[in-house]
């Protein structure tokens, strides 16, 4: 590595991957299963661009781990247990109703995107190029989660009670979102990432427009919120999503596919 | 109320600069929600650069019972395809 | 095949003088090899049959999302993953295509699910086996999609205009399909013992059902009679299943695997492989509603399409309380 380009930390790289990993995995939990053809298409588009995203990150971070020496997409992904995963806590929620999914990725998205801008900055080249190509991608996702968002809030009775209830029971896992810790502040300083605080007021202008727009009520945005995905200390569902998704490559270890 | 999505049918452009073709049909529930799903399933492919959606319903097509005096008449206008004139060999790039 | 014993509505095929004069006119145009499109004339049991065909197919690509759909969350690594999920993805799609083109004969996407739901129409019976272990998502794409494409290639050709194109963009797009699950018995083959011994087991396990995808031999059949001189089916379901058998024992030979049937056997005389006939019995329980999965498949999509009402009767909601036009002029 070029000493004048800095390099994301490991760590900071599993983040964004297990981000894209973690949910890509929840959203296949749908497969063949959505509400309407059309829909189970789209939302599989979203699932497909997260791995790609979560291979071009975790293969990145293996190129960097020290301590690994030269781990492979795969041997991130499957084989390391809950507590060596860094995605926030909002991915790992189960995908409950259609309701639930959708406003999980809303949600998401709408960060996705404000920190995808910040990192297509980063000083680290690597860094930036993946962040630009996922950058398109969930730009899209973004458009797609909102139009729904807004249409299933004012849409009937029974679609806004379900969003509504799917808004109140995800919004403590948001604030994770912008809660810096000393990677972020030294990934920032170095260039290679960005504050996580500074998205904040974009995000809320922009979720806040959004709900409103879907005749839905905000939570208060200094509501109690839960932390420690991005350090590793999760909630009790990522277990059971790595227990499936490793299966085969704890069972035959080894082997290759 | 019905929960049936109308039908539409979808017109996509190619990268290649050729008019917009018919790809084939959905169901959507709006034209904004049509343009989202011709994306996802009519695009996988990156067949596209533009999209139209129009609602099957607002189409208006000739009957095969016109067939006959819809197109006919243009099969006798045989002027109207270069062949029709046929050039000496000497003069090129005509 | 995926659409099994079809029911044309015919007690014999008639000759054209006993055919009235519209009649003789469609069926001259099919002969001359004329597409016929949702506006022509078509007799009546034409378009009931493509009816019961083009949505039977359409179900089985639905439903057979979801064996597949059973090990994408377990898939071994995140290429393998991706690729599964693109392909179940395409089948989507294709049971899009499908129904879109059974739409243009009169039927709502809407009430041919609710025949599905309620068991009046059928899927293919090949999705109503289990999917075990990873090595029958590779057998599942070398077999069952190397088997869909000998039936579907032909159908490009069909007499429906709707259903021909439809089926040549399925074609297309299924090209890759069968390819991903040889080379998935590949790496299984190539692998350890216990993978070796994985790709074998998938094999015994699917290899009758899916000649039995064929449907039973239909050489007497009137209503396969009747459909091949609607041109709606181009060969027999024996022909088919030869050609099957002939293409793919070279296949599981390159991979070491041998193929559960005492009876494989080259006929130099007759230039195929002679193969043993399956349990047909089997097969007519499977279509009848007992095979290992019949209900678990079914209740899935239902609860599927039952979970996601709210969805798509308020997405009705928002339109109708938003008439205006959101979307950009045509540019």
């Amino acid at each position: 590595m070029d000493a004048a380009k800095p390099a994301a930390p490991f760590e900071y790289l599993l983040r964004l991957g297990d981000n894209a990993l973690v949910l890509s995995q929840r959203l296949s939990e749908w497969c063949g299963k959505g509400p309407a053809l059309e829909e189970d298409m789209a939302l599989t588009n979203v699932a497909l661009d997260l791995i790609g995203q979560a291979r071009l990150w975790l293969s990145y971070a293996g190129e960097l781990d020290s301590a690994g020496a030269g781990r492979s997409e795969d041997e991130l992904a499957f084989l390391r247990d809950a507590g060596e995963f860094r995605n926030l806590l909002l991915v790992e929620q189960p995908n409950g109703s259609y309701a639930d999914t959708l406003m999980r990725q809303f949600l998401f998205d709408a960060w996705h995107a404000l920190a995808l801008r910040e990192l297509a900055a980063s000083a680290d080249p690597r860094v930036a190029e993946i962040a630009a190509k996922a950058q398109k991608e969930v730009a899209y996702h973004l458009r797609r989660s909102s139009d729904l968002v807004v249409r299933l809030g004012d849409g009937t009775e029974k679609s806004r009670a379900m969003m509504q209830a799917a808004l109140e029971q995800l919004w403590p896992y948001t604030g994770e979102m912008f809660q810096g810790d000393a990677l972020d502040r030294d990934a920032a300083a170095s260039g290679a990432g960005f504050d996580p605080a500074g998205l904040r007021a974009p995000w809320l202008d922009y979720v806040g427009e959004v709900l409103a727009e879907a005749t839905l009520k905000q939570p208060p945005a200094e509501a109690w919120m839960h932390s420690g995905g991005k350090q590793g200390r999760h909630t009790e569902k990522l277990g059971f999503l790595l227990a499936e998704m490793q299966f085969l490559q704890r069972a035959y270890p080894g082997a290759r596919w | 109320m019905s929960s049936e999505w109308p039908l539409w049918e979808v017109f996509i452009r190619s990268q290649h600069g050729l008019a917009h073709k018919h790809v084939g049909s959905l169901h959507a529930p709006d034209a904004e929600m049509a343009v989202n799903n011709a994306r996802d399933v009519y695009t996988r492919r990156n067949e596209g650069v533009s999209i139209w959606v129009v609602r099957s319903a607002d189409i208006t097509a000739s009957s095969p019972g016109d067939k006959a005096p819809l197109f006919d008449p243009a099969r006798s206008k045989v002027y109207r395809h270069p062949t029709f004139f046929p050039m000496p060999e000497e003069v090129k790039n005509i | 095949m995926y659409a099994q014993m079809v029911d044309t509505g015919a007690k014999r095929v008639r000759a054209a003088e006993e055919m009235d004069a519209d009649e003789r006119a469609f069926q001259e145009r099919i002969d001359r090899g004329v597409k016929i499109e949702p506006k022509d004339f078509m007799p009546e049991h034409y378009r009931k049959t493509l009816i019961r065909q083009i949505s039977q197919h359409a179900h089985s690509e639905i439903v057979g999302q979801l064996p597949e759909g059973n090990w994408v969350t377990r898939a071994p690594t995140l290429k393998r993953k991706a690729i599964l999920l693109a392909k179940i993805q395409d089948e989507a799609g294709h049971g899009l295509y499908l129904y879109s083109a059974a739409e243009t004969l009169g039927i709502s996407r809407d009430q041919m699910l609710a025949d599905l739901h309620s068991g009046k129409a059928k899927y293919s019976s090949i999705f109503n086996y289990p999917t075990l272990s990873w090595a029958d998502i590779g057998a599942i794409g070398w077999l069952v999609d190397g088997a869909a494409i000998m039936n579907q290639i032909p159908l490009c050709r069909c007499s429906f205009g709707p259903y021909a194109r439809a089926m040549t963009r399925v074609c297309k797009e299924e090209s890759f399909h069968q390819r991903q699950g040889y080379d998935i018995m590949i790496a299984l083959c190539r692998g350890t013992p216990e993978q070796k011994a994985m790709a074998q087991d998938a094999l015994n396990r699917w290899w009758w059902p899916v000649v039995m995808m064929f449907g039973p031999p239909d050489e007497q059949s009137v209503h396969s009679a009747q459909s091949a001189q609607w041109k709606i089916k181009l060969f027999s379901n024996d022909e088919l299943r030869q050609r099957f058998v002939d293409q793919t024992v070279p296949q599981a030979e390159y991979l070491g695997l041998s193929i559960p049937d005492q009876a494989l056997k080259w006929n130099a005389q007759r230039g195929h492989y002679d193969f043993g006939q399956p349990d047909w019995n089997e097969f007519f329980e499977v279509i009848k509603g007992n095979g290992p999965c019949n209900r678990d498949r079914l209740a899935t999509r239902v609860k599927a399409a039952a979970d996601g009402a709210w969805f798509r009767e308020a997405l009705v909601a928002h339109a109708a309380k938003h008439q205006a036009p959101q979307a950009q002029k045509a540019a």
